[in-house]
């Protein structure tokens, strides 16, 4: 194996994936904020903090689905070697990874069981850019309304008719994230 | 990612037995032999576990038995090779020196560490088991039968 | 209930100041080491190693240390400090066929291929105090003869190749893991079989015994009680090959118990397996009669409402960290609910009171 897929990591794990473990979390509080993750440095085409968002989230024991243009050989070394999670299908993934149209159709992944409702997969969308203005977020953790620039509105809305089940997204684009839990009601711009 | 079984046997026996050698051992060797080489870390030594699997009825269905700490590091020499390694136990010193030896089995130095590390450990260990197994033997049961009184 | 309460702060440093002083005992008398305790102490180092589920003499060694010999309170720090570790991954299924036997022996064949095997058992040991190990002295050196080479085989491959015991099922699935998903009834035997392996030596051992006392009858015998050092082999993702990683001493039992058939089996002979870290004899062997206890299920035998037989009871009540975490807590202030109850019984008292006073009058 090569050097560089196995360069990339945090410089100094404790550190950086604490540090960043409060971002995500910032960001999935609070959804809707965009929030700066540093200190990865994936191969491509997984951005920088895709890359730290996997680190700091993954391990052997959560199951990791790469879709389309990043299911390569590079990412899953870099993925295998700095994480050790093992690469899925849809199906039994904790973690998908992927661009918007990739990861589809979200039907294909677990959603949680009522008495676990945390069995469910968190999809890491890698969007063009990640901007507040789009459509309107409210709900737990946001005072008032939030807005974000989604890739689409109705899939999030029957996500969140699943609740207390469904999925949660992170969307990062270069070393931005902003997160969408299934408890976030979406609606078009000026909708609400 | 998959090498061919030929291909990494040699690699595979050569970690395996450093990773079985005493604290402190594998680093002796290496320094004796030669200075080490500069290196940058892929992966600065980690201590964590593993699980250790057995079968049910020795062959049977695998069941978690439980964890051994294992100490693990990724590094590269300035000519590029990568060296790994994965150890039991919690040694930050040990883990880097067989990084650094599995790097330089994959350079000219092979060879020499072959000859005054490798093939040294795997002496000793060779010595150690056989002594061990020498004082099992030595417990073995040696029935004879006694004859019974007969008329 | 649990009320927080302040004001105990410099009470409890200075009880841990204390605690320090005593676990020093007298300073007259030499420290012990990690080392002293790990060569010289190696069976309670083991017994902190199987039922703290990490296998590290040196830690075992410095929690025994720590816990002033209380092996329960050792294990408790063991398994704390387990939780603090990332997990790298699994090893492949140790293969215990390929064990550097230390021991091995067998209650059911005499003439076995290997042989018996003693090793440094304390089985023949007349049980009396040697007052020569109070000083101290060399120990003469053990002898030695000719090794065979070679693996040494189980004894139950033999019984199967007459078929006359049931086959142990191969597959690869990834078993179940306690220690990620909370233990859950029904338990499949690899759940049962992680749950024993780090269960109180103690309370294994007494629903062994209660088996063999005829609590679930299922008469035993020690087909083979083997000890030794396995390779813990590992798969490495980065490498795309396994590596062997270290190697772990372990204690297997394989029982064997006569079986008269059920509906969808065979008369024949059933297997009961321990397999546990370290030189853990007792252990083993009772691990092996409650794995059999347990099976009954599975062979179609009879619930003959015996202990060893209720799983739940089993498992639920063989963890000593979950048992004595829940025990020793009822120590801990408990204040208001004393209140609630002192209450409860001053007003209930009142009105007995009331109702028996008239009637005392009368």
């Amino acid at each position: 194996m090569q050097a560089e897929t196995l360069s990339g990591g945090f410089a100094d794990p404790a550190i950086a994936s604490a540090a960043a473990f409060r971002q995500v979390m910032e960001a999935m509080a609070r959804p809707g904020t965009i929030h700066t993750l540093t200190g990865a440095a994936p191969p491509a085409p997984l951005s920088p903090a895709t890359g730290a968002v996997l680190l700091t989230l993954c391990d052997p024991d959560t199951p990791v689905h790469l879709a389309g243009a990043l299911d390569c050989n590079a990412v899953r070394a870099w993925v295998a070697f700095h994480t050790g999670a093992p690469v899925v299908g849809p199906s039994h993934c904790m973690f998908a990874v992927g661009g918007w149209n990739d990861l589809a159709p979200l039907s294909a992944y677990q959603i949680g069981t009522p008495q676990y409702p945390d069995r469910s997969a968190t999809l890491i969308v890698q969007v063009e850019k990640l901007e507040p203005h789009g459509a309107t977020l409210s709900g737990p953790g946001i005072k008032g309304t939030h807005s974000l620039s989604l890739p689409e509105t109705r899939a999030f809305q029957k996500n969140a008719g699943h609740f207390p089940l469904g999925l949660d997204f992170i969307f990062t684009s270069g070393d931005h994230v902003a997160a969408l839990p299934r408890t976030t009601v979406v609606n078009q711009t000026g909708a609400i | 990612m998959k090498d061919s079984s030929e291909d990494h046997a040699p690699r595979q026996h050569w970690l395996g037995l450093m990773a079985k050698a005493p604290k402190g051992r594998v680093a002796t060797l290496l320094d004796q032999t030669m200075t080490r080489p500069a290196f940058t870390w892929l992966r600065a030594p980690e201590v964590g576990s593993t699980m250790v699997r057995a079968r049910a009825g020795a062959t049977g269905s695998p069941f978690n038995l439980g964890e051994v700490t294992v100490t693990r590091c990724a590094l590269t020499l300035a000519t590029g090779e990568v060296g790994h390694a994965y150890i039991q136990g919690r040694s930050k010193d040990d883990v880097e020196a067989v990084a650094v030896v599995d790097a330089l089995m994959q350079t000219t130095a092979a060879m020499t560490l072959q000859l005054q590390v490798l093939d040294v450990l795997e002496a000793e260990q060779t010595a150690k088991r056989d002594a061990r197994a020498a004082k099992a033997a030595a417990t073995k049961v040696d029935f004879f039968t006694m004859v019974r009184g007969e008329d | 209930m649990y009320v927080a309460v302040k004001g105990g702060e410099r009470a409890i440093e200075n009880a841990h100041a204390w605690l320090a002083e005593e676990r020093r005992g007298d300073t007259s008398i030499a420290e012990l080491s990690i080392g002293q305790i790990r060569e010289q102490l190696a069976l309670a180092v083991n017994r902190v190693m199987a039922e703290g589920s990490l296998y590290d003499p040196d830690l075992a060694a410095l929690a025994i240390k720590q816990a002033r010999g209380d092996l329960i309170e050792a294990i408790f720090l063991i398994r704390a400090y387990r939780t603090t570790l990332p997990r790298f991954g699994a090893s492949l299924p140790v293969d215990t066929g390929k064990m550097a036997c230390d021991r091995r022996i067998s209650a059911t064949f005499k003439d076995l291929p290997g042989g018996q095997i003693l090793g440094p058992t304390f089985d023949y040991t007349h049980r009396l105090l040697d007052f020569k190990l109070a000083a101290e002295g060399e120990v003469p050196e053990a002898a030695t003869r000719e090794a065979t080479p070679g693996n040494v085989p189980h004894v139950t491959d033999f019984l199967n190749h007459e078929g006359l015991i049931e086959e142990a099922a191969h597959n690869d699935t990834t078993p179940p893991d306690l220690t990620r998903e909370p233990l859950e009834m029904p338990a499949e035997r690899a759940l049962r079989l992680q749950a024993l392996t780090r269960a109180d030596e103690g309370f294994t051992l007494g629903m062994a015994y209660s088996t063999q006392r005829g609590y679930a009858r299922n008469h035993a015998f020690v087909g083979e009680l083997r000890i030794g050092a396995v390779p813990v082999e590992m798969d490495i993702p980065e490498l795309g090959f396994s590596i062997e990683i270290g190697e772990v001493t372990l204690t297997e039992c394989e029982t064997v118990n006569q079986f008269t058939g059920s509906k969808s089996e065979p008369p024949q002979f059933t297997r009961g397996y321990g397999l546990v870290f370290g030189q853990t004899e007792r252990k083993a062997i009772s691990m092996a009669l409650v794995d059999r206890a347990l099976r009954w299920e599975e062979l179609g035998e009879e619930d003959e409402g015996a202990p060893a037989q209720d799983a739940e009871f089993v498992l639920y009540h063989a963890d000593n960290i979950q048992a004595t975490g829940f025990l020793e807590h009822i120590k801990l202030p408990h204040y208001v609910d004393f209140q609630a109850e002192l209450e409860l019984v001053r007003k209930l008292r009142e009105e007995a009171g009331a109702n028996s006073v008239p009637e005392a009058a009368e």
